[in-house]
């Protein structure tokens, strides 16, 4: 049993929002998609909650999804005792399981000393942390969280990871965007996307393996192909040629997708 | 400073909703309203009973409208009248003596009529006026029970329809489309506090009204219940899609007072509706505030009861059947799950 998408394409007017997109996740992976603002991220999340229609394809989902929307999905004016309490009505959660369920979110998120705080007043990664708790509780098959550590800092953002971790070993299907490449390595499978279209998608091994040509290191910028990392210049070359001075270098899930998209932007 | 004003010029060109508000609406509202703010009463509907009826019907001045002229009738007929809105003024006679009753609820019209009934005494020996319903004829009379009218129209329009973007603003309402609800569900509670509150609203207007300035509760609560009732959904409907148009609350806010401000001016809260321009007339009669005013002026002040105030109670329930049911069809679509196959 797997959900995803198989060769969905959105359009919004003329604009295409997904272009033939797939991407499948089966119950204990975590399958991050990845890209900048405009890639199609939040798209391919409402898509496969079925908030947005699409033009083709097939979307598989479970009846029942958790879902983060990209705002956090809290309700300002509720306490976080009383969002979770709201979440576990809709889903018609008896009193005892629905209570046990919640402190149990309470303390692997660390808000139980914040359960009477209003969702305004608490801190961007403790909204964050409360949106993952609201998607959790129903006990779904498949969370869906859009950007869930934007804006977050270090520490909150591993706070948030470790949760999605939790969620994975309890064999649910996760599929969270991002904006920084850095969180895919903790992916069972990537999709990195841009402008809507598929840059690389499979295992992270995979998409390494995948990358054409070699990465070097150079000391100065080396033409269109190259770009900064830290104090120093990485340079793709796609025949494999070093370039003079160039020293090689393992290419990282940032190294790679960044090719992706070099080759989709000189691609006739 | 130049690039601030700039800078705020390109937003407020940007912004099309807010620019046409700016522009258009000043012009469109000073027109309508300048032919709708009037106090000046042209024509009262009139009847006149009694064995002398013919013969005062003859003799009464253009501004009384006769609507019916009723030799066989008396008082009591009269009354019945004036009770169900159908003349403002009704002229009995009984041999030599006349009296003409006048609708204390009407205050303009019937400040109209009274200066005409004085004015003719000379000329009809034996004439005498008599104002029924509001002998006074307090303002407050009047207006209390357009303003239980104006009190569900806030909260049912403006509040609603803020309440329910800021759902859309804060990305809730993707997360109740996700969840297991219905769009009923999701409706029905949407609304229902809403619903609740202008109930307390009303009851604490019209307590406030009828304990603090005495305005009369002549008639039975359950017409106006009625009345109450239907207005809230047609209001509630109208809050309903004003915020399935709107992106933000400000534009929630300028559309919901855009609904608002026709309702005070031509409703005939404020202007009697006979003295407005027949353009603009035509407006008020499509605005529910114009019907539930009646039902509530009519049950408070003239005492009238379920018979008499079935026409405006017929147009509040369809009005509040279209609109509602528009409300709820529109709002329904944002929840339904799209289809998860497509094929090109």
């Amino acid at each position: 049993m797997s959900w995803g998408l198989d060769g969905v394409t959105v359009r919004f007017g003329g604009d295409v929002a997904l272009d033939d997109v797939s991407v499948s996740v089966s119950p204990g992976d975590i399958a991050v998609i990845v890209g900048g603002d405009g890639a199609g991220k939040s798209t391919l999340c409402r898509v496969l909650v079925g908030l947005t229609p699409i033009e083709s394809g097939v979307v598989r989902r479970p009846e029942r999804i958790g879902f983060q929307p990209e705002s956090s999905g809290v309700w300002a004016d509720l306490s976080v005792a009383e969002n979770l309490e709201f979440v576990a009505s809709a889903y018609g959660l008896e009193s005892g399981p629905a209570g046990r369920r919640i402190s149990y979110l309470l303390e692997i998120t660390g808000l139980g000393t914040a359960r009477d705080r209003l969702g305004r007043n608490l801190s961007g990664g403790m909204r964050q942390k409360l949106g993952v708790a609201m998607a959790l509780l129903s006990e779904p098959p498949l969370l869906v969280l859009d950007e869930p550590s934007t804006g977050l800092d270090p520490v909150s953002r591993l706070e948030l990871w470790s949760m999605i971790a939790l969620a994975s070993e309890e064999e649910r299907a996760v599929v969270a965007t991002t904006a920084y490449v850095d969180e895919a390595s903790r992916a069972t499978t990537v999709l990195a996307l841009d402008e809507g279209a598929v840059l690389a998608w499979g295992s992270v091994d995979a998409v390494l393996a995948a990358m054409p040509g070699r990465i070097y290191e150079t000391a100065e910028r080396a033409g269109a192909s190259s770009w900064r990392r830290g104090r120093a210049w990485r340079v793709w070359s796609g025949d494999g040629t070093a370039p003079s001075g160039a020293r090689e270098t393992t290419p990282d899930l940032a190294d790679v997708v960044t090719v992706a998209a070099l080759t989709r932007e000189t691609r006739p | 400073m130049l690039a601030m004003i700039i800078k705020e010029l390109r937003q407020v060109v940007r912004d099309k909703r807010t620019l046409a508000m700016l522009i258009v609406m000043p012009a469109v509202l000073l027109i309508i309203f300048g032919y709708a703010a009037s106090f000046d009463v042209e024509e009262i509907p009139t009847v006149v009973i009694g064995d002398q009826a013919q013969a005062i019907a003859d003799r009464l001045p253009e501004a009384f409208a006769i609507e019916s002229v009723d030799v066989g009738g008396g008082q009591a007929e009269a009354e019945e009248s004036l009770i169900a809105g159908d003349a403002h003024v009704a002229f009995v006679s009984n041999g030599s003596s006349s009296v003409a009753l006048i609708d204390g609820a009407e205050l303009f019209m019937a400040q109209a009529a009274l200066q005409l009934t004085t004015a003719m005494s000379s000329q009809v020996p034996g004439l005498t006026s008599q104002v029924l319903f509001n002998p006074d004829l307090d303002t407050s009379a009047v207006l209390v029970p357009g303003l239980a009218g104006l009190i569900i129209v806030f909260v049912g329009t403006l509040v609603t329809s803020m309440s329910v973007v800021r759902e859309h603003e804060a990305g809730t309402l993707e997360q109740l489309a996700v969840m297991p609800f219905r769009p009923r569900d999701v409706f029905i509670g949407k609304i229902t506090p809403y619903f609740l509150i202008a109930l307390v609203d009303i009851v604490i207007v019209l307590l406030i009204g009828t304990l603090v300035f005495d305005v009369p509760f002549n008639g039975s609560p359950l017409p106006l219940a009625l009345a109450a009732l239907m207005f809230l959904f047609v209001a509630l409907g109208v809050g309903v899609l004003i915020s399935s148009v709107s992106q933000n609350q400000a534009q929630a806010i300028q559309l919901a007072l855009m609904t608002l401000l026709p309702q005070v001016m031509l409703s005939g809260i404020i202007f009697p509706l006979s003295s407005m321009a027949a353009g603009v007339r035509w407006i008020g009669y499509l605005l529910p505030l114009t019907y539930f005013n009646q039902v509530a002026k009519g049950v408070m002040v003239r005492g009238a009861g379920l018979s008499d105030l079935m026409v405006p109670l017929g147009l509040l329930a369809l009005l509040g059947a279209v609109i509602f049911g528009i409300a709820v069809v529109r709002f329904s679509r944002q929840f339904e799950a799209a289809p998860s196959e497509a094929r090109v």
